[in-house]
């Protein structure tokens, strides 16, 4: 049968089911083909609170939502147009963010009155009309894998189990996405399991072959690719792209990598990646706690590796002690923080920006240290390789803040030709220096020297204890410990020279409102303020990579608006610091949802401030 | 394993470069004033240290002190070595991770009795566990000398300090048995006064490979003075004390009446030697993978010193944690060859757009 072809510009999908669906595995497999297929794309999973949630509940759903287009876009969308609902809990957790006329495909088997019940429906909504606004595709997806499959010698359960398979296959051709990666996928996968692979693969074309014999689904849609500078790309999520660019500065630096952490979600990705790269003499070392994490990575670095350590908000809160230890004794070492939403163990899986302050104060003393933020999954890759030339050129610990959504978020990725990348100089003090000591600091800089142990004729020691000025030595004098206090701040300082300024995105240079904002929220504002331009308004856009310092220019930037406003996904802590140092009356949007900013609430916010001007 | 259990473990400072200039204790001083109490026990540690390292013929550069915070930790500031005074408990995790990156240094760690007991007992479960490459001096003082004399874990339960006015309630922790039951594969006690059995331990413990723990019984003359005064007293300390000696019957007394036997209940009791079969005084085996001897004859403290034993209580040999990173590094180069940043990089689904 022939159908018929519609052409779409962009397409948000979401598949949700119960955790033990496989939603995770169809989404970035649907995702892959998508990539490959030249879509630019954006993707946010949402994981289950609870690792093994009562099948069918509510707080066992997963899902994943994929927004891929025809042109560049900036986040993985507000509102899904294709709800896929493996099972009732899913459709009940999920609904309410299809808008009206969206398509909902569900998988009947699954709505029986023992599911329906463990989430509270009293009737079916597949019969009892509260889907009407909605166009429902209702099919058996579990029983027809399970017909499909009957010529497979393998397990009733097993069979069920390739559902999702089904389900992507029949999506796969509803878009008319390439086939060939997930095939090869299933083979690597199951090549242990012959027989297992074979079903999977016959799930995934039945499903296919469904969607094009079948009358259910009568349109076939194309989404043609996005033009993108020619280069080599690559999906890539946040937390892969981050340890990647700890691996790039490693190898730019000619330093060995030292990893010392504590499992943590959502950084642990991070450290399970790094451990594959042992052959890059990458040492991952998995500490008895975040301290000792920290505590090792600092050996290292004492050492003359690259010491890094990565965790989220509640590890920092532990590593505070030794951060501050890492600012006295000047050595260089990265803090990777994957913030999720707290206070304490607050919702792990969930994202939130609200560690900003506990990076930047949460030491005694005075303990400045820079603090880096990435702006999207990719841009995880430049951030930690920025965060570790800042760390090794001022001999000093560097905070690089992630979050939740950019770690498991994932997007197109054009592959960095590696002679492009930065090129670090660890700048090792050398045997029998002149005049060596080991805080006589670079005039430019004010660096110290890095002298690692087995360096002959450099032998000194170092600790948290104040120290006199150049020399080192343990000092109480109240002069020198002002001096050295300003010193090490004004040394933190010092990296506003050496840093890009913020740019200001105003295309019509008629702005009068300013948005600025930091880390994840980077697609959110941009779309937002894309969408209020071609509704003829004028707004500008900043984001900030370097939060500690400030870019030199960025005072004279906030002046030159009428407006700022400062999206966050906290409490407003970037305003608090941008009133305290500049004296500008920023205007906040705060919102924790544990979930990225919608544009859409973001284009209505920045409207309201345009229009009250 | 391919080694022997044998006591000279070869290999914990074979890839530490070696020296052919010939060294004293003066190079190992450094131009700092010592800050301890006068007649503190740490000065007769650090001269010990300080006199006994030209023995092992390492280059100055390649030897790092580690500490945390107390007044047994300000040692690394008298060394002339590379050194690191950090902060407080946190010494033996700075130490592994030096230790675990470089293979080419001797790495010591100088820690207290509360900097490693109370703050950072974590830490130092998991570095002996681990069998991380380090040179653990616990000085033990039994107080809290920094901080002007508060008990510590390991104290003795009553203990009258400026805390704990009506005497102290919490059992203490024998380290020794710590150590051994957190898989200590090196573990020792000694004395600060006696600088020959310290040297003895020092030597052993250098050329461990893997964690070595060495508990120094430490005077705080100030706080705590007197604390191991039974096993420094010429009059009472050969009657009391029981030198381990590995491979030798376990005798003791000024003269040599005593021994040890294993006990009904499992453990090991003291008898007069002239009394039993001499095939019944027990013959120390620090060697013996199986702990439960060494864990005995740390059991023989009690409050009153009337029979403490010192010397190695356990010296067994296991990989050490670093050689083992080392080795899977190794093999993953030797299989997968040196990593290459352009091939990782484009690793995985890739698509090219012209
Ligand atoms: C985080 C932290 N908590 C508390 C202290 C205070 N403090 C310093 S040393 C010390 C105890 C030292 O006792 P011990 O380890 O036995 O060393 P000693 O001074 O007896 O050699 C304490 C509680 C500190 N420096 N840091
Ligand atoms: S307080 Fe005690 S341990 Fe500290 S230096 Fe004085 S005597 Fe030594
Ligand atoms: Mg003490």
């Amino acid at each position: 049968m022939t159908k018929q072809v519609q052409q779409l510009d962009r397409v948000i999908i979401r598949f949700a089911g119960d955790s033990g669906d496989g939603m995770q595995l169809t989404g970035d497999r649907f995702t892959q083909e998508t990539a490959s297929f030249g879509n630019d794309l954006s993707t946010l999973p949402n994981f289950p609170a609870e690792i093994r949630a009562p099948a069918g509940t509510l707080p066992g759903v997963s899902s994943f939502q994929l927004h891929f287009a025809d042109h560049d876009i900036l986040t993985p969308g507000d509102a899904p147009d294709v709800l896929v609902a493996m099972n009732p809990a899913a459709l009940k957790a999920n609904i309410g963010d299809l808008p009206r006329g969206g398509d909902l495909i569900v998988n009947t088997d699954e709505f029986t009155k023992r599911n329906l019940a463990k989430v509270g429906y009293d009737s079916n909504p597949l019969e009892d009309g509260s889907l009407s606004e909605y166009r429902v595709h209702a099919l058996p997806l579990t029983s027809m894998t399970v017909e499909a499959l009957a010529g497979f010698d393998i397990t009733k359960k097993d069979a069920e189990r390739a559902k999702n398979m089904f389900a992507l296959g029949l999506l796969s051709w509803l878009y008319h996405r390439p086939t060939e990666g997930t095939l090869a996928f299933l083979e690597r996968k199951f090549a242990k399991k012959p027989e297992i692979m074979k079903a999977n693969i016959a799930a995934f074309q039945a499903g296919w072959n469904y969607g094009e014999t079948t009358e259910t689904f009568s349109v076939q849609y194309e989404v043609k690719p996005a033009a993108q500078p020619a280069g080599l790309y690559r999906n890539i999520t946040g937390n892969m792209a981050l340890a990647y660019g700890l691996v790039a500065a490693g190898v730019r630096s000619g330093l060995p990598v030292f990893l010392g952490s504590y499992p943590i979600t959502p950084a642990s990705d991070i450290l399970h990646e790094l451990s594959k790269h042992k052959r890059f003499g990458v040492r991952t070392f998995q500490a008895e706690d975040e301290i000792a994490a920290i505590g090792a990575a600092l050996g290292a670095s004492f050492g003359g590796s690259l010491g890094v350590t990565t965790t989220s908000g509640p590890g920092v809160a532990l590593k505070s002690e030794t951060i501050g230890l890492a600012v006295a004794t000047e050595l260089p070492l990265v803090i990777v923080d994957v913030q999720r939403a707290g206070p304490s163990t607050g919702m792990p899986t969930k994202t939130e920006q609200a560690d900003l302050l506990q990076v930047m104060f949460g030491r005694n003393g005075e303990a400045p240290v820079p603090v880096v933020a990435p702006r999207s999954p990719s841009d995880c890759f430049d951030a930690a390789l920025e965060a570790a030339r800042i760390a090794i050129k001022y001999r000093t610990p560097v905070v690089l803040l992630s979050d939740g959504y950019l770690a498991n978020g994932s997007e197109p990725w054009r592959i960095p030709d590696v002679e492009s990348l930065p090129k670090i100089d660890p700048g090792f003090a050398v045997p029998g220096q002149e005049d060596f000591a080991p805080f006589r600091r670079d005039p430019e800089t004010l660096a110290r020297p890095w002298a690692i142990p087995g360096t002959a004729g450099l032998e000194h020691r170092i600790g948290g204890l104040e120290k006199s000025d150049v020399t080192g030595n343990i000092s109480y004098d109240p002069e020198n410990h002002d001096t050295m206090v300003r010193l090490r701040q004004a040394k933190i300082d010092g990296i506003a020279s050496d840093i890009a300024p913020v740019e200001v995105d105003d295309p019509s240079g008629r702005a009068r409102v300013l948005v600025i904002g930091w880390g994840c929220t980077y697609g959110s504002i941009a779309a937002a303020v894309r969408e209020l331009r071609a509704n003829g308004r004028h707004v500008a856009h900043a984001h900030l990579r370097h939060l500690n310092p400030f870019p030199a220019n960025l005072g004279e930037v906030l002046r030159s608006y009428d407006k700022v406003v400062v999206p966050e996904i906290n409490l407003g802590q970037l305003a608090l610091l941008l009133r305290a140092k500049y004296l500008v009356d920023v205007i906040g949007y705060n919102r924790m949802r544990g979930l990225p900013f919608t544009s859409e609430e973001l284009a209505g916010v920045i409207q309201d401030v345009i229009d009250s001007e | 394993m391919s080694e022997q259990l044998n006591g000279t473990s070869a290999g914990a400072l074979s890839l530490v470069p070696k020296t052919d200039v010939k060294q004293t204790a003066k190079d190992f001083k450094t131009d700092q004033e010592v800050r301890w109490c006068p007649g503190c026990g740490d000065y007769a540690i650090l001269a010990a240290v300080q006199s006994f390292l030209p023995e092992l013929g390492l280059r100055r550069e390649n030897i790092c002190f580690i500490s945390g915070i107390g007044c047994s930790s300000r040692f690394p500031y008298y060394m002339n070595t590379y050194g690191f005074h950090s902060i407080h408990g946190r010494a033996p995790a700075i130490a592994t991770g030096l230790a675990t990156s470089r293979p080419d240094l001797s790495v010591w760690v100088v820690t207290g009795d509360g900097d490693a007991l109370s703050i950072g007992g974590n830490h130092l479960i998991h570095a002996l566990r681990r069998n991380v490459n380090l040179k653990i001096l616990l000085f033990n003082n039994r107080i809290y000398g920094l901080t002007k004399g508060q008990y510590s874990p390991t104290s003795e339960v009553g203990k009258i300090t400026k805390s704990t006015p009506m005497g102290s309630l919490d059992t203490p922790f024998n380290p020794i048995s710590l150590a051994i039951g957190a898989e200590g594969t090196f573990v020792a006690r000694t004395l600060d006064s006696d600088r020959k059995h310290l040297q003895s331990v020092l030597r052993a413990a250098a050329q461990h490979k893997g964690t070595a723990l060495v508990e120094i019984y430490q005077n705080c003359n100030i706080f705590n003075d007197g604390a191991f005064e039974p096993l420094k007293d010429p009059a009472v300390r050969e009657d009391v004390t029981i030198r381990l000696e590995h491979g030798e019957p376990i005798v003791f007394g000024a003269d040599r009446s005593k021994g040890l036997r294993r006990s009904a209940s499992g453990g090991l009791e003291v008898v007069n030697v002239a009394d039993v079969d001499p095939s019944e005084i027990v013959v120390h085996d620090a060697h013996n993978p199986d702990p439960s001897l060494a864990f005995a004859l740390s059991r023989l403290d009690s409050p009153a010193f009337e029979h403490t034993p010192i010397g190695i209580f356990r010296q067994v040999q296991r990989p050490s944690y670093d050689e083992l990173m080392r080795a899977q590094i190794e093999e993953a180069v030797e299989h997968e060859g040196p990593g290459d940043l352009a091939a990782l990089l484009a690793s995985g689904d890739t698509w090219r757009i012209d």
